[in-house]
């Protein structure tokens, strides 16, 4: 196979600057009591390179990469750096070698400033001072502006990467670690990271990108290993690979296609917000500012936007989190709602699926039966004269179990033990069987595989095609260009004009995430549609 | 004139101990850690401390008695709650109640033995200065060393970088762990520099304060010192203003009542912690958005490796 032949050196001979690889793992596993995160795992880095390492959640990516930046110690096998075997000892030890990284969840200090950050990812030897002056000459020098005295809870979330990427630039890395680095930023804001990456590698150094964005992968990427549970599958050069060649590797099988049924209609305006305007409860929140739309049963709406934006704050008003004092702001099935419960918006006929899924969407240490009584106890007749009825409560979960595919150890399991991508399924599912004539569902497959998102999606498809109304918030602009029929933007708390999906260019969401509108002729346009 | 000096003097008094026992608690929190043992470590170094200056004769010895039972206390909490990651509360609480049996026991002997108390600086021609002269030259080790401590916490949290990564582990101990600080460790220390301010200031009581100790003598400065790091919004320099005032307005209430002024006593009495609360309120309010609180104050940290 050919494959295999690339495997062995997926780079010609002629292009390597050194005789050995920067970065080599050599038979690296990492053992949690039984479980394999990274079984015997191989994988060279070359200088000038970009390689790309993919894999589903689980896959072991995580736990390779801290090994390799010292922040967990293999169970077995060797790390070679330069050809010499090494042991790191810690992090700051990988980082006086010239390994660095920019983490996926940020490690970042809220309360404290750009230039402290900055200061904790390096050794101190130099004074602050110093350290500062150094900050601003790397930030201007990559085109990575940034002011050293703010506080980082001021920041957008493309600006503390920002910080993240320079403080691993100030330690003069030869190896880069990046750990899923655009899931985070719009388009725009990913263009400028890859132009900055382009330029390190054309400095020589060598960087390893961890992503599930496939298509970026096959643009950016040089060389791609692909890990699945725990081993690696392949090294491969993406671009010789197709997106969905490389998703069959991550998968290990063909991912079911989602199909938007036929014979899907719009009807009657089932969700209709008027005019919502809604001041923030807590001091870092987002305004909401006039926000207007009208939703369709039949029809399935997306809300792209940046995280932060005020997403978190639309969910909460529409839900009944937070109650307008304007009844017509939030309409319901043609009944005004906007000073309703959350209880008395299901009695409605709506239901909720919040992003956070401990927590919120579920009580964590609580059954599944417990968790599904929270949400159905208003409209699903599981309580009979303030008493439950805990086999209508137990016939929810087998009903999400067998619909959804939710795979757990027993019957009525805690929330917490079931793995994000099953519970995930659940608390749809659990959403779905009530079946409701307005969906609202926040970040419906974040952080979710593969395999249970196409689950996921099908069912908001199937939903709306019974006749419901669904709005789907997502920060993934191709799930919400599989599923939604037209897609809007949130920005500082406004929503753009709802584009069709089909008008709904990357360029066009990207420049309404950044906060640009679009030229006038388009946004008339957009109206109208 | 006699009267404002010898009043300010009673509050400097009164404020010390608070002072000492909250600059410790405070630099505990920062580091993220929740100690509400105070009150327990400050008992066991009042005892330990009396008894440490009774035997030996020396107030400095006894101080140095009181700081090493307040740590040896604060030990068991860092063994409890970092070593082994039991919630902090519980652990906190219990140590309060196991401090004032401990001291008890320990003090049982020395109730009602009496030592020379700390003396007070002299200098000639400064400390005979009217009204200002015994407040600020006048005063024993214990007032001038907390000043000291106090700049000195400042000075390490907000110019030092140790200071600094302190108050990271404080505010995020996931990254701190991620960028290779060793978060336990780092507290282990701060709980250890809380367990022993705490000693010195329970410490203080028998040494300077009144000359002999009593069980229970703390009476309550411990629980005072946690509030005052809360409503300082974990500040140093709102510390101190919150200690004094606290320390102030106890005093002044006292004299208020000796006055015979026609409020009921309980309200005077609630008085130093009403005007307190309102003020160092007041001033956090100021503060326009972040979180006043260590982020990470209180939760459990499980390094995986």
């Amino acid at each position: 196979m050919q494959a295999h032949q690339r495997m062995l050196d997926p780079t010609p001979n002629g292009l390597h600057s050194g005789e050995s690889p920067l970065l080599q793992t050599l038979g690296l596993t990492k053992r949690y009591g039984d479980f394999l995160a990274n079984d015997s795992i191989d994988i060279d880095i070359w200088p000038k390179e970009i390689h790309a390492l993919l894999g589903e959640n689980g896959a072991g990516k995580s736990t390779l990469v801290k090994a390799i930046y010292g922040l967990i110690q293999p169970s077995a096998g060797e790390i070679r750096w330069q050809g010499q075997p090494i042991v790191l000892s810690g992090p700051s030890e990988a980082r006086s070698r010239g390994i660095g990284m920019v983490f996926q969840h940020f490690s970042l200090f809220d309360n404290l400033t750009v230039a402290e950050n900055v200061a904790l990812g390096l050794d101190g030897k130099e004074s602050f001072k110093d350290m500062s002056a150094r900050l601003e000459q790397v930030s201007k020098t990559y085109g990575l502006p940034l002011d050293p005295k703010r506080e980082v809870w001021q920041l957008s979330v493309g600006e503390r990467q920002r910080i993240e990427i320079v403080r691993a630039l100030m330690q003069d890395p030869k190896f880069l670690i990046l750990d899923e680095p655009t899931a985070v930023l719009t388009p725009q804001e990913a263009d400028q990271l890859f132009i900055v990456l382009e330029r390190l590698k054309a400095e020589g150094r060598a960087i390893l990108y961890i992503s599930h964005k496939l298509e970026e992968v096959k643009r950016l990427c040089d060389t791609a290993t692909i890990l699945r549970g725990g081993k690696k599958v392949d090294t491969c050069n993406p671009r010789l690979e197709t997106a969905a060649s490389l998703a069959r590797m991550m998968v290990g099988g063909e991912i079911k296609e989602v199909k938007a049924p036929a014979g899907r209609k719009t009807t009657v305006p089932r969700l209709v917000v008027n005019d919502l305007t809604l001041a923030p409860s807590e001091a870092h929140g987002v305004r909401l500012e006039h926000i207007s739309f009208e939703l369709k049963g039949g029809e399935i709406l997306g809300v792209a936007g940046v995280a932060g934006n005020g997403q978190d704050e639309l969910f909460a008003a529409l839900s009944g989190e937070r109650l307008s004092k304007d009844p017509g702001t939030v309409v319901i099935e043609g009944i005004a709602a906007g000073h309703l419960s959350i209880t008395q918006r299901r009695k409605l006929g709506a239901a909720f699926v919040p992003e956070e899924r401990l927590g919120h969407g579920t009580a964590p240490r609580m059954k599944l039966s417990e968790n599904a009584l929270l949400t159905g106890h208003a409209a699903s007749g599981m309580v009979h004269r303030g008493f439950i009825d805990t086999a209508a409560t137990l016939k929810t979960v087998d009903r999400a179990t067998e619909t959804f595919d939710v795979r757990k150890a027993k019957r009525d399991p805690e929330a917490a033990s079931l793995s994000g991508g099953n519970l995930q399924k659940f608390i749809v599912g659990r959403e779905i069987l009530r079946n409701p004539a307005v969906l609202v569902v926040s970040q419906p497959t974040w952080g979710v595989d593969a395999g249970a998102a196409a689950v996921i999606r099908q069912a908001l498809l199937d939903l709306a095609t019974a006749g419901a109304a669904v709005l789907v918030t997502s920060q993934d602009l191709d799930e919400l260009a599989e599923i939604a029929d037209r897609i809007a933007v949130m920005f500082h708390g406004h929503l753009s004009a709802p584009l069709a999906t089909s008008e709904a260019t990357r360029e066009k969401l990207g420049l309404l995430m950044g906060g640009s509108s679009l030229e006038p002729k388009e946004a008339a346009h957009a109206v109208g549609a | 004139m006699e009267l404002v000096e010898a009043i300010i003097l009673a509050v400097l008094a009164a404020s010390t101990p608070l002072l000492i026992a909250a600059t410790g608690e405070l630099v505990t929190e920062r580091s993220g850690v929740l100690n509400l043992g105070v009150e327990g470590m400050m008992i066991v170094g009042a005892a330990c401390g009396f008894a440490g200056a009774w035997l030996t004769g020396s107030i400095f010895i006894g101080a140095l008695f009181g700081i090493v039972a307040g740590t040896l206390m604060s030990l068991i909490f860092a063994l409890m709650a970092l070593g082994l990651a039991v919630n902090q509360v519980a652990t906190g609480l219990a140590l309060t109640i196991l401090g004032i049996g401990l001291s008890g026991l320990i003090g049982a002997g020395f109730v009602g033995e009496r030592i020379t108390p700390a003396v007070h600086l002299a200098i000639p021609g400064l400390t005979g200065i009217p009204l200002i002269g015994r407040v600020l030259f006048g005063e024993d080790a214990f007032v001038y060393f907390s000043i000291a401590l106090i700049i000195g916490v400042w000075w390490f949290l907000y110019r030092t970088r140790a200071g600094l990564i302190l108050r990271a582990c404080g505010d995020n101990h996931v990254s701190a762990h991620a960028l290779g600080y060793p978060v336990l460790r780092i507290r282990t220390f701060a709980v250890m520099f809380g367990g022993a301010c705490a000693g010195l200031a329970g410490a203080y009581l028998p040494l300077a304060y009144t000359p002999f100790f009593i069980p229970g003598m703390t009476a309550g400065r411990g629980w005072i010192a946690l509030a005052l790091v809360v409503f300082s919004s974990w500040r140093p320099g709102r510390l101190v203003v919150g200690a004094y005032l606290f320390g102030a307005v106890t005093i002044l209430q006292l004299h208020a009542q000796g006055w015979g002024v026609g409020i009921p006593s309980q309200f005077m009495s609630a008085l130093p912690y009403l005007a307190t609360v309102i003020v160092l309120v007041l001033l956090s309010r100021a503060r326009t958005g972040g979180s006043t609180a260590p982020a990470a104050l209180g939760t459990v940290f499980v390094p995986d490796r």
